[in-house]
This record gives structure tokens, C-alpha cells and sequence, in this order.
């Protein structure tokens, strides 16, 4: 069983914020999930290789060759905050 | 022609009948978007006031009308991938395998419904409310590409563009009595679309009929320099002409075909379809997927592992919900909390532990592992088999609020498509039966880059299954 | 009791900017100080649906890093996400490499290479104060253009064992970066970044003291500085029985601080995993053979070419390999000087190099007033006996100033050399006449008042009477 202190890590890594309810909530159903996945733990993958990539694809690297760059406008109609022709956040906090 | 008549035609149908005269696009056009509009199953998030200006009706798609799920960057189009933390987001640029069928003459009707993020298979995870099955309104339609799977078999929309991670276009597809082909991983462009699972998405046709899914697969499949990992296809996509299954060896593989989930209703109209192969000619034998039982597990620390980092960007910084806050963290903690429904916070949270320091190669690891193991077997089998064959759902479409309090209960509706996933092979899912009245979806399983054959041991299946689907589609006009 | 002796264990982590067209994984070009968001796309911005692509170019000058340093090349190598949330990054994880990097191990000199590898620079974030917009907080803002830019990060081992060495070091990396033609390496402006990871060890033992990292230095001197004070922070918190914590610090060079940039935030867990989006990198013979046709001549090289060929001692060979740009003016100078007469001879073009490059404050004496053909005049002025060295210091000193031609300086203040026994005779005897007692000592026999003579004719001449030849007129004039 997750303790409410694992969920509320796990949650500050994914900067989520749960309410009271949702973390005992979450600590129950995550835990029947983790439950059910730990089947996986008992097979022998020993001499397995895992897969990253599903497609072995050669070259599909870019050319350096430059392409359209977006108006600002665009890049900022759909900012919530705009400031000096750049997205405005709370600054980040020191220590 | 009315618009009853219009409705019941195929998409290769309207075409032919566009190509002789007997329709015009703007009247085919017309008849969808006044039925779109007039939805009353939840299936569409949005829907075009007119027929779109810059539209090449010369194009082999002659302007029929797309639906297209709500995940796919849609220009100045709302793309909201059915969650609250876009809405009424507007993307400066068009998902590539959309583009490329507009330029085939595909017109955008519409987009549609889904379960939040591509995270479900009930589409009742949609921050924009439940789709309701047109079969039988009190039950789902599938998901998560519930909204595109309704709107085809309602006949709001002659076809339409889902995305498929663990199988979103092929079990509402089942549930709904439809067509739903999850392509080959690599075959189709994913860019933009808004990512779930990246190794695993996939966008592919909800269609009428085998022939339609074809048609859009045709005009999707490409190499694309704005994806890396788009591959196109081998071959180019024919459209199927056969009519019988002679010398095709069929595989039914014993794990996924038991099963305490699977309905007796859903096992006896598998098993009467694997008759009728039978006498199109096939040969149908027992194999073994050994890794199978595990593919769900590995499934579910996959996905969710990629969607927690897929989903990061969504921090109220650029675009998107910004929630009140005082200072950054706040800033990102509360848009987040704000914004993201149910599910999609769960599979964060599994996703990030599966990720964490020390727990790596305990979760994400080993499920790598698990999925090579997967893959392997599916190649060992079609050594011996041409396709693997299995009902696409343990189960018919079940009542709204049947199984959302129970995560797993949900998950395991994926039990037959996600195995497929995981090894990036093609599979579709076709209507072949009805279990007290309700569809019925059988899954054909092949290896990487088989469409063309896969399309065409479907069509054979399909003509002899002979599967009406109108019961699902309410006249224009008569009482709904 | 015996004092412990401590010794510094310093390695260095390197983060430069390539000097491609484009960005590491979008076509956006590379930005110089252009107005904030006008280089970005939405894939450089982390909108929803994007998907990078990795710039061919990057790759290439990866390789040809890794070849200047001897690295073993990895036939395949893979990027990774590395996850963590701050504004400048707008996908919310950074795409980087993490245990399949493109170079591993190598050696630059005396320092050995532990890895190269490829990742994308971050956005900036530039602090504004209070904004009306923001409630309750500092505001800053994020301008998107930086973001993108392909970064090489090259760590080291930790071999260098001193402040000096370290400086010593990233000079020969700057100038072995520069001659690759691969980055701008401007530590002011940022496409040169050098962070230090500091422990210290008694003097003979092998185990490594906890260490701390030291960041945002942006030029040699500081760095040389910053990491001479960490050592002796320290040394000091060891002798008075503390223990050294593992953190981030930041020195500042105005008043030699060393503070704590991350005191209390809990260590990154950034959850790497293999990035999804992009397939392994196959380095293929074509793409080895291309980096090694690209290779210009290395410090090395031009060390032993200057050494062997031009028969410079070891310390100016070294010194003007190490340092491009005093190698590049040497080697203008040495071209201008051919065409004298007599020709300029290296080793003391070499000499006066050093002297420059002691009186001149900048990097590049090329952006000085002095230009290689003027040195190289000066050099051939003293080489013909024209001009003394005291009187070439001073000619020197006024072309450091004003720049000119070293001809016509000499001429208008009067500097040319004074020489031959006509001339220094009567100034000689002049000298003896006016220090009796020591012209008494050195008819004597005692020569060693005879500084003061030659002292003498020296202020008399102002410095133009080389100082050798007159100490052998003030022996002819005695007789001696």
C-alpha cells in the first residue's frame, strides 16, 4: 500500500497539486494499479534487451538548412501572460 | 438525392457518385454538418459553420467530410484532446497526416469527442462531457476515440480520424459496430498530434466499411521530415477486392480468447465468424502468446511513463489554462490540479513513480523487457500463422458509470488490442456479430507493414459476415 | 605535529555552443541578440503535437570534437529526456544523452575526457521585478529564442590539480574549439560555458572528498580565481574540522564570495528515460570519414610544427598553439617579416609576442593597435640593430597606445639605437669622468661597480646604447 507521503512526492516531482481526498484516493486506487503491474517482477528478463525504439529507422537526421520561424504574434496569442514581447511568470524562487 | 439516401452511402461511394455527377461535394457537405450539428450523442466538440474555403474537391477525396479527433492540431480549429487545460486552444499549424488528406480533398467536418488525453476506453474521461453510444444511449461508446467511432456508426460523419495507443480506435470501433484500423507504428506521421504515449499512438481510419478504411489509410500513410520516427509504408495501400480467404492460415492464440472478462455473448459470435472463415476457405489453428497475460502490465507503466513527460509542457506557461497562483510552483501545481481530470492525474502519478529514482528498472525497465518478449512471440507466430485473429473486446458496451469506479476494471477492456500495440503491428478491429443487441468486434492481427493483405482478408470476412450496421443510424427527419 | 597537505581534485564540465544554422532539433536559425520570440516554431516553443528532429550538422561537429580528443565514437548513440520543470524549459524535460552518449573517454593534454555528448540549450529567463500582472510576486520573462540551440557537453575527468592548470586547460579546449570551426567559444556571450566540480584530498591519498560544483563563471580569469578561492574555502573547513557539504555555489568576482546557489531544494531526480521521438543515431562510415576530412591542424600539431619546423623553444611553441589567436598573429607577423630584409627570425617574433601580449588587455592582440606587420617591423628594427631592446619596449608601449609604424615612432621620439665606438666612446668617457672612485675601482680590477657606468650611458643615451656593447667600450676605454 503507497503511504500518503509517496503519493505527495510523487505528486511534487509531477508538480501536481492534490487535495486531502484526492491523495488518499489516489493512495488507494495507485496502489491496486502497482499491484496488479508487479506481475512483471516475477518473470525472468534476464537475457532480455529492453525496447526503446519500436522502429529502426537510418537517417533521420535534418538537413542544417533553416526554415520559417513563427510570427511573434502568433507565438504569444495563446500566452496567458505577455510581457516586453515574452511570456510573463512568477520568477523562480531561490533556495 | 435526400439526405437519408445520402447518408447511407460509403465514403467510395459518395466519391463514385461525386465522380459521375449524381452528387455535388457541397451538398454531401451540407447533409453531414446540419447532422453533426444536430448531435445529440456528445460526439463532436466542434463543428464547421460552412464548407471550408480552401477545400481541393479535385482531390481523389472529392471534398467528403472527415471527422477528426479532438487531439489532432487542426489550424485556428479548437484541439483540445478532450481536456480542460486546452480548451478553446488554437494551434498555429495542421497535424501533418490531416494536411495530407486535405490536400486529397478531405473536408473537415468536425472534430470529435474523446476520453481526456487519449486516456480511456469509455470516453466518459472527456472534460466535455460522455459520448453516448448510438446504439443504446445509456452505454459507451468505447474510447478513447469514442466521439469519431459514434459519429461514423450514427451516420453524422461518412468517416473519421481516431488515434489507437492501446487500442482507442479499435475497441470503440467494436463497441459501436464499425470499421477501426490501428496502422502499423511508423506508417502514419505523428506530428501534430497531441501526444499520449508516444511510442505507441498511432492515427488511423474509423470507417463504414473495410474498403473506406483503405481509402483514408491510402491517403494518410507517408514518410514525414516534421517525424523522425515516420517510417511510410513498403507498399502502396490497394483497396481490397477479396472475397475469399483460401490458403490464409489463421492464428487464435489461447491467451486472448479466455479469460474471465470475456462475455459468453462476445466468445460465441467470435466463434461463429471463425466458422465462416472456415468456409471462406482458411484455416484456423490454436497458437500461444506466452508474454500476452503480461502485456497489459507492461502496457500500463509504458504509456503512462511516456504521457507523464509527454504532458509536462502543460504548465500554464505558453498556452492553455493558466490558474491563479502566487509564485511558480503554485503556478504549475494549481493549473495542473485545475486542468487535468481524474485519469489523466492517476496516470501522471504512475507514470512519474514508474520513472523515479530507484524504481526505473523495477517498472519501466522491465516493461521494455516485457515488450520485447511480445514482440518476439508475435514474430515466432506468424512464422506459421498469416494473422492472428481475437475478439477486439472482452466485452459489448457496457452502461455508462459501469466501471469508472474501478481504474483496473477499465483497463482491462484493452486486454485483446494493447499486446499489438506494444509490438507496433498492424490490427483492425471489424463488426461481426451482435450480442444481445449490440455489436460484436473481431480483430485481425498482422506483422509489421501486412495492411494491404490485412485489408483484404477483412474485406473477404466482411462481405460473408454481411454486418448492418443501420439500426445505429437515425434517419434525418424521424423521431430519434 | 606534521600539517596535512591538501591537494585540489578538479574536474570541469564544458557546455558550448555549436555554431550550426539551425537548432538541434527544429529548423528555427540560430539567434544573436535578435528582439525576444522571433526565432521559434512551435516546435522549439513545446506546443502540443510537435515532435523534434535532430539537426544532421550538430551530429557532425559532435564527431569532430570527439576525434580532436580522442574519443572513442559509439556506433550507435541515443538521446534521453531528462525531466524536470522550470520556465526556460518549455517542454518540461530537456532532450539530452545519458548512457549512450556520442564520445567516451579521450584526453586533451594532460586532462583525460570522460564523455561528449549532444543536448539542446534552454530558453531565457531574464527577472523584471514587480509586474502588475503578476500578483504577490518577482516576475520574469521568458524570451524563447536561446532555446534550442545545440549544446556539446564535454566533461571532463577529475585530473586537473590546481586554479592554473584549470584556466591553462580551457584556453587549449577554447582554442582546440575554435580551430574546429565548430563554436564561436565567446565565454561573454555565452556560447562558452564552464562549470567546475572542486574537492580536495591529503596530498598521496587516492579517495575522492566530497565535492562541490561551481557555476556561472564567464571568463578565465574568474574561473581561475573562483575555483583558487573554493579550494581555500575548503582547506580552511577541513583544518577546522568541518566536513565539506555537496552543493551548488556561486563565487563573485568583485568581492571573492563563495555562496550557496541551491541550499535547500532537494536533488534533481530527473527520471531520464530514452526519448521516444527520436531513433538511435547510426554513425556511419560516410559521417566518420566527413568529421575526419573536416579536422584543421590541432594545438598539437601546430605545437610540433612550431617546434620542429620554425624551431621555437617549448614554451613559446606552447604558448602560441594553445592560444589561437596568438598563434594566428604570430603566424601574420612571421609572413609580414619574410619580406624584409633581412627576414624576421621566429623565435624572437615569438619573444615579442609575449611582450605584447603582457601589455595588451585583450584576448587577441589582432584587436589591438598593434597590427602582425608593425610587430614584425619592430622585431626586424631590433634584429638590425636599429633600435635597442629598452628603446623597442618604449616603441612598443606607444603602438599598444596609439598604434603607427614603428619607423616613424623611433624617428619622432628620437629612440633610434645608439651604437659603435665613435658615438658611445665620449659618452663613456664622460660617465668615468663623472665617478671617479668607481673608474678607480675597475682600473683596479673590480669589476663589480660597473653597473654603474653602463647605468649611466644608459640614462644618457635614454635607453638607446645596448647595454652589452657598451660595457665592452667601457673595458676598451680602461684598457681592460
Amino acid at each position: 500500500m503507497l503511504e500518503r507521503s509517496e503519493v505527495l512526492h510523487v505528486a511534487r516531482l509531477a508538480r501536481l497539486r492534490l487535495d486531502d481526498d484526492e491523495v488518499d484516493r489516489m493512495a488507494g486506487e495507485l496502489s491496486s494499479i502497482l499491484d496488479h503491474i508487479a506481475a512483471i517482477a516475477a518473470l525472468d528478463l534476464d537475457d532480455v534487451p529492453p525496447t526503446s525504439h519500436v522502429v529502426e529507422v537510418e537517417s533521420a537526421l535534418r538537413a542544417d538548412e533553416p526554415g520559417p520561424c513563427l510570427d511573434r504574434d502568433v507565438a504569444l496569442a495563446q500566452a496567458p501572460a505577455v510581457q516586453d514581447g515574452g511570456f510573463l511568470v512568477p520568477s523562480p524562487q531561490a533556495g | 438525392m435526400d439526405v437519408n439516401e445520402i447518408i447511407e452511402l460509403s465514403a467510395a461511394a459518395a466519391i463514385a457518385a461525386i465522380e459521375r455527377g449524381d452528387l455535388d461535394a457541397a451538398e454531401l457537405f451540407s447533409a453531414y454538418r446540419l447532422r453533426a450539428e444536430a448531435d445529440e450523442l456528445n460526439a463532436f466538440t466542434w463543428v464547421a459553420e460552412h464548407l471550408p474555403a480552401d477545400m481541393h474537391a479535385d482531390g481523389p477525396l472529392r471534398g467528403v467530410p472527415l471527422a477528426v479527433k479532438d487531439l489532432f492540431c487542426t489550424a485556428g480549429i479548437p484541439s483540445q484532446s478532450g481536456s480542460k487545460i486546452l480548451e478553446g486552444y488554437l494551434p498555429p499549424y495542421t497535424a501533418t497526416s490531416v494536411a495530407r488528406l486535405q490536400d486529397a480533398g478531405a473536408a473537415v467536418l468536425g472534430k470529435t469527442n474523446q476520453d481526456e488525453f487519449a486516456m480511456g476506453s469509455s470516453n466518459e474521461n472527456s472534460a466535455y462531457g460522455p459520448v453516448l453510444n448510438p446504439w443504446d444511449r445509456g452505454r459507451v461508446p468505447g474510447g478513447s476515440s469514442g466521439g469519431s467511432a459514434a459519429a461514423v456508426a450514427a451516420g453524422l460523419a461518412p468517416w473519421a480520424l481516431g488515434t489507437d495507443t492501446g487500442g482507442s480506435i479499435r475497441q470503440p470501433a467494436a463497441l459501436c459496430g464499425i470499421v477501426g484500423l490501428k496502422p502499423t507504428y511508423g506508417t502514419v506521421s505523428r506530428y501534430g498530434m497531441i501526444a499520449f504515449a508516444s511510442s505507441l499512438d498511432q492515427a488511423g481510419p474509423l470507417t463504414r466499411d473495410v474498403t473506406d478504411a483503405a481509402l483514408l489509410y491510402r491517403h494518410m500513410v507517408g514518410t514525414d521530415p516534421n517525424d523522425a520516427t515516420a517510417v511510410g509504408h513498403r507498399e502502396e495501400i490497394r483497396l481490397p477486392t477479396a472475397e475469399r480467404l483460401d490458403g490464409l492460415r489463421l492464428g487464435v492464440p489461447t491467451e486472448l480468447t479466455t479469460g474471465e472478462g470475456l462475455e459468453p455473448g462476445v466468445m460465441a459470435a467470435f466463434e461463429a465468424t471463425l466458422a465462416t472463415a472456415r468456409g471462406l476457405g482458411a484455416t484456423i489453428e490454436e497458437c500461444s502468446l506466452h508474454s500476452a497475460p503480461h502485456a497489459l502490465s507492461a502496457y500500463y507503466v509504458i504509456a503512462p511513463a511516456e504521457a507523464s513527460s509527454n504532458l509536462a509542457r502543460f504548465d500554464g506557461v505558453r498556452y492553455g489554462l493558466r490558474a491563479p497562483a502566487d509564485d511558480l510552483v503554485s503556478l504549475y501545481t494549481n493549473t495542473r490540479h485545475d486542468g487535468f481530470g481524474a485519469e489523466v492525474k492517476r496516470r501522471i502519478l504512475i507514470g512519474t513513480y514508474a520513472l523515479s529514482s530507484g524504481y526505473y528498472d523495477a517498472y519501466y525497465g522491465r516493461a521494455q523487457k516485457v515488450r520485447t518478449l511480445i514482440a518476439r512471440e508475435f514474430a515466432s507466430v506468424f512464422e506459421r500463422c498469416d494473422f492472428v485473429v481475437t475478439p477486439t473486446s472482452p466485452g459489448v458496451a457496457f452502461e455508462l458509470g459501469a466501471k469508472t469506479a474501478d481504474p483496473l476494471a477499465m483497463y482491462l477492456n484493452d486486454s485483446f488490442t494493447v499486446p499489438m500495440s506494444l509490438a507496433g503491428i498492424p490490427a483492425i478491429s471489424i463488426p461481426c456479430g451482435l450480442s444481445d443487441g449490440l455489436p460484436v468486434g473481431l480483430q485481425l492481427a498482422g506483422p509489421a507493414f501486412s495492411e494491404n493483405r490485412m485489408l483484404d482478408a477483412a474485406h473477404a470476412l466482411e462481405q460473408a459476415i454481411g454486418f448492418d450496421g443501420s439500426p445505429a443510424r437515425t434517419p434525418t427527419g424521424a423521431a430519434s | 605535529m606534521s600539517e596535512v597537505r591538501y591537494e585540489p581534485v578538479i574536474g570541469l564540465e564544458i557546455h558550448v555552443q555549436l555554431r550550426t544554422r539551425t537548432k538541434m532539433f527544429c529548423s528555427c536559425p540560430l539567434s544573436f541578440g535578435e528582439p525576444p520570440n522571433t526565432h521559434t516554431c512551435p516546435v522549439c516553443l513545446g506546443l502540443p503535437g510537435t515532435l523534434p528532429v535532430a539537426n544532421a550538422e550538430a551530429i557532425h561537429y559532435g564527431l569532430m570534437i570527439g576525434l580532436a580528443v580522442g574519443s572513442e565514437l559509439a556506433p550507435r548513440s541515443i538521446f534521453h529526456r531528462k525531466n524536470y520543470f522550470y520556465p526556460d524549459l518549455p517542454k518540461g524535460y530537456q532532450i539530452s544523452q545519458y548512457d549512450e552518449p556520442l564520445c567516451s573517454g579521450g584526453r586533451l593534454a594532460d586532462v583525460r575526457i570522460h564523455r561528449v555528448h549532444l543536448e539542446e540549450d534552454a530558453a531565457k529567463l531574464t527577472h523584471v521585478g514587480a509586474s502588475g500582472r503578476i500578483h504577490g510576486s518577482d516576475a520574469s520573462v521568458v524570451d524563447f529564442n536561446r532555446g534550442g540551440t545545440p549544446l556539446a557537453e564535454i566533461v571532463t575527468e577529475p585530473d586537473v590539480r590546481s586554479a592554473e592548470q584549470a584556466s591553462e586547460w580551457l584556453r587549449l579546449l577554447r582554442t582546440t574549439l575554435r580551430q574546429l570551426g565548430v563554436s564561436d567559444v565567446n565565454m561573454e556571450e555565452g556560447s562558452l560555458r564552464c562549470d567546475a566540480n572542486i574537492s580536495i584530498r591529503p596530498v598521496g591519498t587516492t579517495e575522492l572528498g566530497t565535492k562541490t560544483e561551481l557555476k556561472n563563471m564567464n571568463s578565465f580569469r574568474f574561473i581561475e580565481r573562483g575555483i583558487r578561492a573554493e579550494v581555500a574555502r575548503q582547506e580552511a573547513l577541513l583544518r577546522a574540522g568541518g566536513t565539506v557539504t555537496q552543493e551548488t555555489l556561486h563565487f563573485d568576482p568583485r568581492t571573492e564570495a563563495i555562496t550557496s546557489l541551491r541550499s535547500k531544494e532537494e536533488a534533481h531526480d530527473y527520471r531520464y528515460f530514452p526519448e521516444p521521438d527520436l531513433p538511435p543515431v547510426l554513425i556511419t562510415n560516410e559521417m566518420l570519414d566527413r568529421a575526419r576530412t573536416a579536422m584543421p591542424e590541432l594545438p598539437a600539431a601546430r605545437e610540433a610544427r612550431f617546434a620542429s619546423v620554425l624551431g621555437l623553444n617549448v614554451e613559446s611553441a606552447r604558448l602560441l598553439s594553445w592560444r589561437a589567436e596568438l598563434g594566428d598573429y604570430f603566424e601574420a607577423a612571421l609572413d609580414a617579416g619574410a619580406a624584409m630584409q633581412p627576414p624576421v627570425e621566429a623565435q624572437p617574433l615569438a619573444n615579442w609576442i609575449s611582450e605584447l601580449s603582457a601589455r595588451y588587455d585583450g584576448d587577441d592582440p589582432a584587436d589591438s593597435n598593434v597590427t602582425p606587420q608593425a610587430l614584425a617591423t619592430l622585431v626586424q628594427l631590433v634584429g638590425s640593430k636599429k633600435l635597442t631592446q629598452g628603446g623597442a619596449k618604449q616603441v612598443l608601449d606607444r603602438l599598444v597606445a596609439e598604434g603607427g609604424d614603428p619607423a616613424a615612432i623611433v624617428a619622432s621620439e628620437g629612440l633610434s639605437a645608439v651604437g659603435g665606438a665613435d658615438e658611445l666612446a665620449p659618452v663613456v668617457r664622460a660617465a668615468l669622468e663623472a665617478n671617479p672612485d668607481v673608474a678607480e675601482k675597475l682600473r683596479g680590477g673590480d669589476m663589480k661597480p660597473i653597473g654603474v657606468i653602463v647605468g649611466y650611458v644608459m640614462k644618457a643615451t635614454r635607453g638607446r646604447a645596448d647595454g652589452g656593447e657598451v660595457t665592452a667600450i667601457v673595458r676598451a676605454e680602461l684598457g681592460l
